[in-house]
């Protein structure tokens, strides 16, 4: 395997903002809108609803009891085994990332409390590479899971993945595998696993650990599914219904449990912990 | 290009030699002999060096043998089974009982068609969520009766499709993968031609995966890399060369356990042979795995996937 610099890492600064206006426009209705407005409202616009990206960070407070949050993240980034390169090499694509970000790689896995219950979370950032599965992530997950048996506790995990990591190519399609295997051990210790689907959960992600919960819920707007759209219209000339791959077509389709508001979705979580979780 | 129209000339003027043998008087064994020579030289100049992207083209050559053809002379008895018990019966995953080695096997066997006809039916080896669903079915049965399941890789991927969606394909791989995780019977995993990502997975998390030499086994197709990462339709040749696709570079990820090696030029240009290969190195992992107890299998497996992937530790966590 290739030899490393260790550098990088140290410059990334934690929660770094990255645009200093003030103000946004909402992509969806025109609005100029008071940025902290929008983030105090759970990234939504004020004026017609649309949903923002949330960061990890975000969604995790948006979820749990203020203050509850320890990032129990292992202390690992992406290496580069297959020396990637498309047009840019995969090495790069990773720094820029976590400039960006801030984050070491597309997930952070957290011991939080939400509603009083205790809960291990993994947290998808689609900032960070579409949120794409290599090794790290796949790592954190299983990780994440590990807390949670070493706490007798739920997991929980929000995906916003586009799904594998090209750039680490075999060896992220194998996380599909690799987390299976650990998402066996929590069910053989009987602990609950709530998979939250929110924009995008798709390919690789969907077809394994996101699809795998013990209860599915989907965030309002989001997208799931295996095959992206282009993939179908581009291999088999087929018309697709205009709900395609949206919450309500999983739910419609039986593939998920339940749809709930971004405002509504701790409260989800809550309702739901309440029957695995006697307190 | 040029030497393999050489080689064709070659190998069509030995057959000749060999019918004048045969027919006069006149002994030819010589002149035949030095030929032979000659072409096994060009054949190993020509195909001892291929790209990844010539073995992507072999591994997805339509003369390449597919599942029943090992099927066929690999195993004894061969007994398929139908359907998913709810939707339908995929004939692009076929599963069913055989024997091998005097030994009840359930089969799961990925099949391409060999005419335009035949792929229509069996949807190019594209699965379809009623053939996952079948396969889980028959895991199932496989833990049962403890018979050991094989499974034959060979598929572009997952079938892209509305129906497939509205099935959801996603679920019924990850619920295999999931099956395969816990699955209490040895399992053997072999890619024979493509190993389409998720698709391919779908039916290959086992305690032992093996490869024919040009097979290839991807989280995506050169030809979708090409798009999705370079924004270009041109670019498969390099995506495929990055993808480190091949048996050998799988070998050195510790993806695969071995490679089983293929004539010169490939499984097609002798499938006897490699059919008597894939025999070979498959009943050998076969004896190991069936000697092996099954709770040693089961933790092997575990750590197998559990330490898979390549990372960096920071020696100073923030
Ligand atoms: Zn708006």
């Amino acid at each position: 395997m290739a030899i490393f610099k260790d550098k990088h890492y140290l410059r990334v600064k934690l929660d770094k903002e990255t645009d200093e206006s003030l103000w946004m426009q909402c992509k969806s209705c025109g609005e100029l809108v008071f940025k902290r407005r929008v983030r105090e409202n759970n990234n939504i616009c004020p004026y017609c609803g649309e949903y923002f990206f949330l960061t990890a960070r975000e969604r995790i407070e948006s979820l749990i009891d203020e203050g509850s949050f320890t990032d129990i993240s292992k202390p690992i980034m992406a290496a580069d085994p297959l020396l990637f390169q498309d047009t840019k090499p995969y090495s790069q694509r990773i720094e820029d990332a976590q400039e960006k970000t801030g984050l070491a790689d597309a997930i952070i896995i957290g011991s939080v409390v939400i509603s009083g219950i205790a809960v291990v979370v993994g947290v998808m950032d689609f900032r960070f590479i579409g949120g794409s599965m290599g090794s790290v992530m796949g790592e954190q997950i299983c990780h994440g899971m590990e807390e949670a048996i070493r706490n007798q506790c739920p997991f929980i995990l929000v995906s916003s993945s586009g799904g594998a990591r090209i750039q680490e190519g075999i060896l992220s399609l194998m996380q599909m595998a690799k987390t299976s295997v650990v998402r066996a051990r929590l069910a053989e210790q009987r602990l609950p696993f709530i998979s939250v689907m929110t924009y995008p959960t798709t390919a690789g992600v969907q077809a394994s650990i996101a699809s795998l919960g013990d209860v599915i819920i989907a965030e309002k707007g989001a997208m799931i599914g295996f095959a992206g759209r282009r993939v179908i219209k581009g291999t088999i000339a087929e018309e697709l219904p205009p709900n395609y791959q949206t919450d309500s077509f999983a739910l419609e389709h039986g593939s998920i449990d339940r749809v709930a508001n971004r405002e509504h979705l701790r409260e989800e979580l809550s309702n739901v912990l309440r029957f695995f979780v006697r307190q | 290009m040029a030497e393999k129209r050489a080689i064709e000339l070659l190998e069509t003027k030995i057959q000749e030699l060999r019918e004048l043998n045969k027919m006069e008087e006149i002994d030819m064994s010589s002149e035949i002999v030095l030929l032979e020579k000659k072409l096994d030289a060009l054949k190993i100049n020509t195909y001892s060096n291929l790209s990844d992207w010539e073995r992507v083209k072999i591994a997805r050559h339509p003369e390449r043998p597919y599942a029943l053809d090992y099927i066929d002379k690999a195993f004894a008895d061969f007994y398929e089974l139908h359907g998913d018990r709810i939707s339908g019966d995929d004939r692009a995953l076929l599963v069913g009982l055989a024997q091998l080695q005097g030994k009840p096997v359930v089969l799961l066997a990925q099949q391409k068609g060999h005419s335009t006809e035949e792929n229509k039916q069996r949807y190019f080896g594209m699965p379809r969520p009623q053939g996952y669903r079948k396969a889980k079915r028959i895991m199932a049965l496989a833990e049962r009766f403890s018979f050991p399941l094989i499974s034959l890789i060979d598929t572009p991927g997952a079938y892209p499709g509305l129906e497939a969606e509205e099935f959801n394909i996603g679920g019924a791989i990850a619920n295999n993968l999931l099956a395969m995780a816990e699955l209490q019977t040895p399992t053997i995993a072999v890619i024979i031609g493509e190993g389409g990502s998720g698709g391919a997975l779908a039916v290959g998390v086992a305690d032992r995966v093996l490869m024919l030499e040009n097979a290839t086994y991807s989280v995506i197709s050169p030809e979708g890399a090409s798009v999705v990462l370079w924004k270009d339709k041109g670019k498969t040749k390099q995506a495929a060369n990055a993808l480190n696709l091949t048996a050998e570079h799988l070998l050195k990820l510790e993806v695969i356990d071995e490679v089983i090696p293929e004539p010169l030029g490939g499984a097609h240009k002798d499938p006897q042979k490699t059919i008597a290969s894939f025999k070979e190195v498959l009943t050998r992992h076969f004896t190991e795995v069936c000697d092996t107890p099954p709770e040693e299998l089961l933790s092997a497996r575990y750590k197998r996937y559990r330490s898979i992937g390549c990372y960096r530790t920071l020696s100073d966590h923030r």
